[in-house]
C-alpha cells in the first residue's frame, strides 16, 4: 500500500512522478518536493528513531531544521552515508536510503528501552555518583558500557569521496530568510540598486508561507528579475562573526539522486556584507508534559505544514493543546483536509476573538482553561488526558477526561529566531506578552550593521493567527507519574531540572551542564527556552533574572567537509618541490620532509640501503665531491637605505664592514638570547643584501622580520622579498669543485685568490647568468651556484655532465647532516631546540661585544643565562668506538640509577661517520664546556647505558685545511 | 549525603527526594584567613587542599558568575603528564597520580577515563623529538612509549597514513593519560571544600585590593569588603587583569582558544589523539561527540569566542587525519581565554607583595594540572614558601632567564 495517508488533492507536491525510498528496510514511495519526513508521514509511519539516554519511541516533531527527535542514518555502510541526519530536512529522492538509528534489536522491539523502566535510578548527573568503586570498574566496566549505548548515528567508514567548495562574496544587504519579511527587504534593497543575497534554507522561497493552505509567494517574479540580487536556496546561515562577516552552508547536490560530478556537495559562502537583514522567522515552542513526546505529538506549526504543504493526512483524530492563537489556524487547516478536530485545549480561561467563533461554527469544541495532563499510546500516541486547571494553576486531584486521538497538536507559542542575533552579540530581552526572547537592537556592537525583521523581530502581524494573547504555561501539571519533556534529543525533563536545582546547581549554565538540556543536535531550538521558564519558575525568579543560556555558531551542524573546502588530501598542506625535483627522482632519490619542502634524501644505488648510501655519498664527497640541492633554503632580498642597520639589529655579529662581494655567517637570537635562525648573508651592494635562512624557518623568518620593521622600527627603509623560490640553488663541494665548475663558468675567475672563501661573484654558469657563492657547509672547498630556478635542471644536468665521470657524486640532506656534523656545525632545529644561547654552542665568537644593541643582546645578560649549569654543545664519542648513540637518548653522570634519574643532557646528533673512521655524535649537556675528557652515560630503555667520551664537538680536519684548499 | 550506589538507588525509590545542594551557596562573611579569587577547578582545588592538607578551614573562593565558568567548564578535558623538561614533569606527573585517585577523594565520580594519550608522528625530526620526550618521561618516573606505524594502526581507526605531507610514521603514547569530566571537576572540588567549611560564594567579583604597605589587607568585591589573611588568585584567562589590580604587571597575553564538538557518533576514537603538525587534537566522549581543538585564535582578545579561519584550519587537520570525517558535522564552537605566558609554562608561587600568591598563566594546558595547580598553590600558601614541585614556576624566572621553554618557541606568547 502506497501513501495511503496522502491527501487526494493540494499540496505542493508534483503527483505526477514517484520516487522510491527505504526506511528501515521497507521500501515506500512518495513525490518529488517530499522531505523524508513527509513522506514517511504520507506513508503513515510515524515512529522513526529512539531517544538518546530511555530509548523512547519518538517521532516527527516538526517541519524544519529544528527537529530534536527524527534523526536517521543515511545511506548506512556506504562511503556517502551520513548519521544525525533530520529527516525534515531532507529532500525526498529517488533510491533514498534511511535507517533509524541508536535501537536494537528494531525500531517498534528496542532493548534499550529498558533504560526507560529502570529510569527512576539514573536521572540526571546520577553518573557522578556512583561507579566509583572499585576503581578498576570505571575504566574496564562501567565507562565502556556507558560508551557503547551512547552516541546516535555511525560515522562514516570510509573517505569522504565528495568535493566541496569555498566562495567569497560582499554585499550591500544580506538578507537571512526567504520568507515574507525576507522577500520584501530583498525587494525593497535590490529596487534601489544595491548588491543583495537573499538565503533560505528551504528548496524554495516562501518560509512561513509555505505552509498556508493554496500559499502564494509574491515578489519573486521582481526578485529574479533584479540585476544585482542573488538568491540561494538550500543555503544556511550558520555563523555571524565581527564586522558583518557570515557563513553560509549551501547544499548543492544533497538533493539529486545521484551525485553530479561536476558540482560540489556542499559550498561554503563566506560574506561579508554592509548591512544585514535576519528575517529568520520564529520557532514554535513545545509544551511540557507527561508523555509530550510520544509519537504522533507534533507542534501545531509542523502539522499545518504537512497538511497543507505537502498534503498528508496525519491522523484520523486529533487534539490541539495550545496557549495562543496560532494553532486555531492549524485545527481549522486539519479540520477542513477531513481530519477530526476531536477538540482544541486551551490554556486561556476564556479564549476570546473571530478564531474562537470560528472553531465553534466549524463546530470543533473548545475546551477552555485546561491541560493536557497525559497522554498515552505504545508506539503512538493513542489517547490524551484533559483536565481543567484550578486557581492555583494546578489540577486539583482531578484525574481528567480521555481524549482518545493519534494525533496531538501542541502550540506553547513562538521563539523569535534570535540564533544569528546572539551569535552577532546582539543582546536579548525576555518579553512577557510573547513569553520570549526578543532582540534588543539598541544593544549591539558598533561594528555589526544589522536589523531584524519579521518574526525574527517579535513582529507576528503577518501571521494569520499571531500567538497573542498568549497565557505561558511551562511545566504542565501532570496526572500521574511520569515524563514530561523538556529537551527531547537528550532526554531531560522537568523533573530533572529540578533536582539540579536541589543539588545547587541553580545558575542556568550550571542546570545546562548537569542535565545537558539544550546540549543535543538540535542546540535546544525547541527546549531552551522552556528550560530557562521552568527553572525561573521553582527559583520562583523572573525568566530575565536567570539569563539565557549562549547561542553559539554554527546555527545548524556543518559537515567537517565543508569546513575544510580544498584543504585535504593533496591540498591540505602543499608540498614544495626544487627546480631540480624530477632530475633527483630519475636518479632514484629517497625524499624527506622538510617545512613543506620534498628533498632529497639519499641516492641509494641498486641494492644499497640507507647506510649504505649515506656511507657512499659521504666518502665521494670528501673524496672527490659531492653535490646537494640547496634550493629549499630560505632566501630574502634585503633592500634599502638602511638595509646594514637593520642586518646590525637583526645579527648578533657585525655587518657594517661586509664589502659588496663578500659574505657572512649570521646567527638570529630572539628577545630572550635563544638562537632562532641563522644562515649566510651576501652584500650585492651598499643598500642590497641576499639573505639566506634555515629551510623550515624561512617562513616564519620573514614573517618575524617583517613584523619588526613595521611594529618596532617603522623608521627603517628596508624592504624584504621573498626570493626562495626564484633561485636554484646546487652546492658543489669537495676537493675536484673548482675543476669541475671552471669549463662551465664564463666571467668569473675561481681561483682561491681571486675567488677567497665567503666571497660570492656574479657569473654565467652553463652559459646561464647566476652568482656563485664561496661557502661552505661540510668544511671542504665548495660554491654554491644560484641561477634562476627555471635554468635550475639544465645548469645542474650540465654540471653532473662534467662531475660524474670524475668520481663526484650528488647526496642527500642526511649526508649533509654527516658532514657538518663530522665539522661540528650546528644545524639550528637539531643542536638547539629554542633554548639554546649562542654560547651554549660554543660561538661566542659570533656575539659582537662592541656594536651597538640587536636582538637577545640583553636578553642574554640575564643572570641564569651565564651561568656555568647550562647544557653546552659537546662531542659524545662512545668508548666501544662501534655503537651508533640515538638521538634524543638522555645522558646522566652514573651507570646505575633509580627515577627520578637526574639528566645532565641529550644527543642531538648521531651518525657512523666513515670518515671519522667511528661513530660520532653531539650532545647538550649541562656544563659540558667544562667537561672535555670525561666518562658520561647513555641509558637505552630495556639496555645497558652506554659509557661515552665528551670531547670537542669536532671530528674532522679541525684545523680547517680543506676548507681553504 | 556520600554518594554511593546504595544512596543512588535509595533515592531513585524515593523519588530522588533527598539529595542536598552539592555545596553550600555561601555568603560572605567578613573575615577570611585565605580568599580565593577564582571558583574554577584551580581556586576550588585551592581551598579543597588549604582544608584538607593544611588544617586552614576560614577560606572563601570568590567567583565573579558560576563555579567552573571559566576554562574549567570550556576545555577539551585532556589530561596528561608527558612533559619533557625537569621544571614541568614532575609537576604534571603529581598531577596525574593526583587524578588517578581523585574521584574517591572527593566522592564524586569526575570520570577519569585513561584511555590513554598518543602523539602522532611524520617525519624522523619529530621521531628524535618524541624519544627526546618519552626518554625523559621515563626518566622521571612517568610512562611512555614509542610507537611504530603499525602499532598505531591497531590503537587507531580511520587514519590516513599516506597524507602527502604528514604520513603517520609512528607516535609518543602515555597510556595513563585520558580525559575527565571538566564541569564535575569545579563540582567535585566544591562540593568536597564545602563539607571541610570553605565558603562557595558565586555572582562576586572582585573589584579591587585594599593594600597596606607591602601586604593585601582586603579585596574590594561586588558584594563588599572582604578582609584577607592571605590571597591566592586563580584566574587563568584574567590574571593579568587581577594582577593589574594589585599594581603588578604579568608577563602573560590573554588570547582566545576555541574548541569543538561534533554531533554524537557511536564509539570510533577510543584514545585521546595528536596531531601536533597540523595543529589538531581529537578524543570522543562519552556521550558520543567528538571533541577537539586547534591552536590559539592569535590576536590578543579577553572574549570567550573565537573566529572562522581557526575553524577552518581546526576541521582541515580534523579530515587530514581522519578523512572519514568530511561528512560528520560539527556541532558546536566556543572559545576560552588563555593567560599565555612567555615561555608556555605556568606561574604558580609568590608574587611581590607580601601576601598575595597566584597559580596562572596556563597556556591551554591549565586542565590537566587542576589537582597539582590547586595543590601545590595551598601549599605555597600555607607555607609562605614554594614546594619543590613549583620551585621552578616562579615569576622571577622570567628576569633571571630560567625559562620552562617546552616548545622552544620563546619569548612571545602567541606562539606557544
Amino acid at each position: 500500500m502506497s501513501q495511503a495517508f496522502r491527501l487526494g488533492s493540494g499540496g505542493r507536491i508534483d503527483r505526477s512522478a514517484s520516487l522510491r525510498f527505504r526506511f528501515d528496510g521497507q521500501s515506500f514511495q512518495g513525490h518529488p518536493g517530499d522531505t523524508l519526513a513527509s513522506a514517511l508521514l504520507a506513508n503513515g509511519v510515524h515512529l522513526v528513531g529512539r531517544s538518546f539516554k530511555y530509548h523512547r519511541p519518538r517521532g516527527i516533531m516538526t517541519a524544519g531544521s529544528e527537529e530534536p527527535n527524527a534523526l536517521v542514518q543515511l545511506a548506512p555502510a556506504k562511503a556517502r552515508t551520513e548519521p544525525n541526519v533530520r529527516a525534515t530536512v531532507v529532500e525526498l529522492k529517488n533510491g533514498l536510503v534511511a535507517e533509524s538509528q541508536n535501537r536494537w534489536p528494531s525500531l517498534g522491539f528496542d532493548l534499550g528501552q529498558l533504560n526507560d523502566v529502570l529510569s527512576p535510578l539514573f536521572p540526571a548527573g546520577f553518573y557522578y555518583k556512583t561507579f566509583m568503586w572499585p576503581k578498576a570498574f570505571w575504566e574496564r566496566v562501567y565507562e565502556p558500557r556507558i560508551r557503547a549505548i551512547a552516541g546516535l548515528g555511525v560515522a562514516p567508514a570510509k573517505p569522504d569521496p565528495d568535493r566541496y567548495l569555498h566562495r567569497h562574496a560582499h554585499c550591500d544587504v544580506l538578507v537571512v530568510g526567504g520568507g515574507p519579511a525576507g522577500i520584501a527587504a530583498a525587494l525593497e534593497a535590490g529596487r534601489s540598486g544595491k548588491r543583495v543575497i537573499l538565503v533560505d534554507e528551504q528548496a524554495e522561497l516562501g518560509g512561513g508561507l509555505l505552509a498556508l493552505p493554496d500559499a502564494a509567494v509574491e515578489g519573486l517574479d521582481e526578485l529574479a528579475a533584479l540585476p544585482e540580487v542573488r538568491v540561494l536556496t538550500r543555503t544556511t546561515c550558520t555563523g555571524y562573526y565581527d564586522h558583518n562577516y557570515l557563513v553560509m552552508l549551501e547544499r548543492v547536490t544533497d538533493h539529486l539522486a545521484e551525485p553530479d560530478p561536476d558540482l560540489p556537495r556542499q559550498r561554503l559562502w563566506r560574506v561579508r556584507a554592509g548591512e544585514v537583514v535576519l528575517a529568520t522567522g520564529a520557532l514554535e515552542r513545545p509544551l511540557v508534559f507527561r508523555g509530550n513526546d510520544r509519537p504522533g505529538v507534533m507542534l501545531a506549526s509542523a502539522a499545518r505544514a504537512y497538511v497543507n504543504r505537502w498534503a498528508v493526512r496525519l491522523g484520523s483524530r486529533a487534539v490541539v493543546f495550545t496557549n495562543n492563537d496560532t494553532a486555531y489556524a492549524a485545527a481549522f487547516d486539519l479540520h477542513r483536509a477531513g481530519i477530526e478536530v476531536g477538540c482544541i485545549v486551551d490554556v486561556r480561561p476564556e479564549p476570546k476573538g473571530k478564531l474562537v467563533a470560528e472553531a465553534r461554527e466549524l463546530g470543533i469544541r473548545i475546551r477552555a482553561g485546561s491541560v493536557v495532563t497525559g497522554t498515552e499510546g505504545p508506539l503512538r500516541v493513542n489517547q490524551a488526558v484533559v483536565a481543567p486547571l484550578d486557581q492555583a494553576g494546578g489540577i486539583g486531584g482531578y484525574l481528567g477526561t480521555v481524549e482518545p486521538c493519534d494525533l496531538l497538536l501542541v502550540s506553547g507559542g513562538w521563539n523569535p529566531n534570535v540564533g544569528l542575533f546572539s551569535q552577532a552579540r546582539g543582546r536579548l530581552r525576555f518579553d512577557d506578552a510573547l513569553a520570549a526572547f526578543v532582540t534588543g537592537d539598541a544593544s549591539l556592537p558598533r561594528e555589526q550593521r544589522l536589523r531584524s525583521v519579521g518574526g525574527a523581530a517579535g513582529d507576528f502581524s503577518g501571521f494569520d493567527a499571531p500567538p497573542t494573547p498568549l497565557l505561558p504555561i511551562w511545566a504542565v501539571p501532570s496526572d500521574r507519574r511520569g515524563k514530561a519533556f523538556v529537551d527531547f534529543q537528550n532526554d531531560v525533563t522537568a523533573k530533572d531540572l529540578g533536582l539540579a536545582l536541589t543539588e545547587g546547581l541553580r545558575s542556568i549554565e550550571h542546570v545546562k551542564r548537569f542535565t545537558t538540556t539544550g546540549m543535543g543536535t538540535d542546540q535546544g531550538k525547541t527546549s531552551n527556552v522552556n528550560a530557562l521558564a521552568i527553572v525561573a519558575e521553582t527559583l520562583a525568579k523572573p525568566v530575565a533574572e536567570v539569563g539565557t543560556t549562549t547561542f553559539r555558531p554554527p546555527y545548524v551542524p556543518v559537515t567537517f567537509g565543508a569546513l575544510v573546502g580544498h584543504s585535504r588530501g593533496d591540498l591540505f598542506d602543499v608540498e614544495r618541490r626544487t627546480a631540480m625535483h624530477d632530475l633527483a627522482v630519475a636518479r632514484g632519490a629517497v625524499f624527506e620532509d622538510v617545512g613543506n619542502w620534498k628533498r632529497a634524501w639519499y641516492f641509494p644505488k641498486p641494492g644499497e640501503d640507507m647506510h649504505a648510501a649515506v656511507v657512499r655519498e659521504t666518502r665521494q664527497v670528501r673524496e672527490a665531491g659531492g653535490i646537494l640541492d640547496a634550493s629549499t633554503l630560505g632566501k630574502i632580498d634585503v633592500q634599502g637605505r638602511d638595509a646594514r642597520t637593520f642586518l646590525n639589529r637583526v645579527y648578533t655579529n657585525a655587518w657594517s664592514k661586509l664589502a659588496p662581494g663578500m659574505c657572512r655567517y649570521g646567527l638570529m637570537l630572539r628577545d630572550d638570547g635563544m638562537v632562532y635562525d641563522d644562515g649566510v648573508t651576501a652584500c650585492l651592494d651598499d643598500r642590497h643584501f641576499h639573505m639566506t635562512t634555515t629551510t623550515g624557518g624561512a617562513p616564519r623568518v620573514l614573517a618575524w622580520l617583517e613584523d619588526l620593521l613595521q611594529t618596532e622600527w617603522p623608521e627603517l627603509e628596508v624592504y624584504l622579498t621573498s626570493v626562495t623560490e626564484q633561485w636554484a640553488t646546487m652546492a658543489v663541494n669537495g676537493p675536484l669543485a673548482r675543476e669541475i665548475l671552471a669549463p662551465l663558468v664564463e666571467d668569473c675567475d675561481l681561483a682561491a685568490e681571486a675567488f677567497p672563501h665567503m666571497a660570492w661573484r656574479a657569473a654565467r654558469i652553463a652559459g646561464v647568468q647566476g652568482r656563485i657563492f664561496r661557502i661552505s657547509f661540510t668544511g671542504e672547498l665548495a660554491f654554491e651556484v644560484n641561477v634562476p630556478a627555471d635554468q635550475g635542471a639544465a645548469v645542474l644536468a650540465a654540471i653532473l655532465e662534467v662531475a660524474e665521470p670524475r668520481g663526484v657524486t650528488l647526496y642527500g640532506t642526511e649526508t649533509m647532516h654527516v658532514l657538518r656534523a663530522e665539522k661540528g656545525f650546528i644545524i639550528v632545529g637539531q643542536e638547539t631546540d629554542g633554548t639554546t644561547t649562542p654560547i651554549d654552542l660554543g660561538m661566542d665568537w659570533i656575539v659582537a661585544k662592541k656594536k651597538g644593541d640587536f636582538i637577545g643582546k640583553r636578553g642574554l645578560e640575564r643572570p641564569d643565562l651565564v651561568a656555568g649549569d647550562r647544557k653546552q654543545l659537546v662531542g659524545l664519542l662512545t668508548k666501544d668506538q662501534k655503537t651508533v648513540l640515538v638521538e634524543g637518548a638522555q645522558v646522566v653522570a652514573t651507570p646505575t640509577g633509580r627515577v627520578p634519574w637526574p639528566m645532565l643532557g641529550h644527543v642531538t646528533s648521531a651518525y657512523a661517520s666513515p670518515n671519522a673512521g667511528r661513530p660520532i655524535a653531539l650532545a647538550l649537556v649541562a656544563g659540558g664546556h667544562a667537561r672535555h675528557g670525561q666518562t658520561l652515560w647513555v641509558p637505552m630503555p630495556g639496555k645497558r647505558p652506554i659509557p661515552v667520551e665528551i670531547t670537542a664537538p669536532v671530528f674532522f680536519d679541525p684545523e680547517n685545511k680543506r676548507l681553504h684548499g | 549525603m556520600r554518594y554511593s550506589i546504595i544512596n543512588v538507588l535509595k533515592q531513585g525509590l524515593a523519588g530522588q527526594k533527598g539529595w542536598q545542594a552539592a555545596w553550600r551557596d555561601a555568603t560572605p562573611k567578613p573575615q577570611y584567613d585565605v580568599v580565593i579569587v577564582g571558583g574554577g577547578g584551580h581556586g576550588l582545588a585551592t581551598a579543597y587542599y588549604l582544608a584538607k592538607l593544611h588544617g586552614i578551614t576560614n577560606v572563601a573562593v570568590l567567583e565573579k558568575g558560576w563555579i567552573g565558568s571559566g576554562n574549567t567548564g570550556r576545555n577539551t578535558t585532556i589530561v596528561r603528564s608527558n612533559y619533557l623538561l625537569p621544571g614541568n614533569e614532575p609537576f604534571y606527573e603529581h598531577s596525574l597520580k593526583l587524578w588517578e585517585g581523585m574521584s574517591r577523594d572527593l566522592n564524586f565520580n569526575v570520570m577519569f577515563s585513561q584511555r590513554g594519550v598518543l602523539n602522532l608522528c611524520h617525519s624522523d625530526a619529530q621521531r628524535d623529538a618524541y624519544a627526546r620526550r618519552g626518554n625523559a618521561m621515563l626518566m622521571m618516573g612517568a610512562d611512555a612509549e614509542l610507537l611504530d606505524a603499525d602499532q598505531v594502526r591497531r590503537m587507531v581507526r580511520g587514519l590516513d597514513f599516506q597524507n602527502p605531507r604528514f604520513p603517520i610514521t609512528g607516535g609518543l603514547l602515555q597510556r595513563r593519560g585520558g580525559t575527565a569530566r571538566h564541569d564535575a571537576v569545579a563540582w567535585g572540588y566544591a562540593r568536597a571544600a564545602s563539607e571541610l567549611g570553605v565558603d562557595i560564594i558565586q555572582n562576586c567579583e572582585v573589584t579591587g585590593f585594599v593594600r597596606d604597605d607591602d601586604r593585601i589587607t582586603a579585596v574590594e568585591t561586588s558584594r563588599g569588603r572582604i578582609a584577607a589573611g592571605k590571597v591566592g588568585l586563580a584566574v587563568a584567562g584574567h590574571s593579568s587583569l587581577l594582577a593589574e589590580m594589585a599594581g603588578i604587571r604579568l608577563p602573560i597575553e590573554s588570547h582566545v582558544l576555541q574548541a569543538f564538538v561534533s554531533e554524537g557518533l557511536k564509539p570510533w576514537i577510543d584514545t585521546v589523539v595528536t596531531f601536533g603538525a597540523g595543529h589538531f587534537y581529537i578524543s570522543q566522549s562519552d556521550k558520543g561527540g567528538l571533541v577537539f581543538g586547534g591552536d590559539i585564535d592569535g590576536y590578543a582578545s579577553y572574549a570567550q569566542r573565537g573566529n572562522l579561519p581557526v575553524v577552518e584550519h581546526v576541521a582541515a587537520g580534523a579530515v587530514a587525519l581522519f578523512p572519514a570525517l568530511g561528512r560528520v558535522r560539527l556541532l558546536r564552537s566556543w572559545g576560552g581565554v588563555m593567560d599565555m605566558t612567555p615561555d608556555g609554562s605556568p606561574i604558580i608561587g609568590k608574587l611581590p607583595i607580601g601576601n598575595l600568591y597566584m597559580t596562572g598563566g596556563w597556556c591551554y594546558g591549565g586542565f590537566k594540572a587542576t589537582p597539582a595547580s590547586g595543590w601545590c598553590l595551598a601549599h605555597t600558601i600555607a607555607n609562605d614558601a614554594p614546594h619543590a614541585l613549583n620551585e621552578a614556576m616562579s615569576l622571577e624566572r622570567f628576569a633571571r632567564g630560567r625559562a620552562i621553554d617546552e616548545r622552544g618557541a620563546g619569548p612571545r606568547p602567541n606562539l606557544h
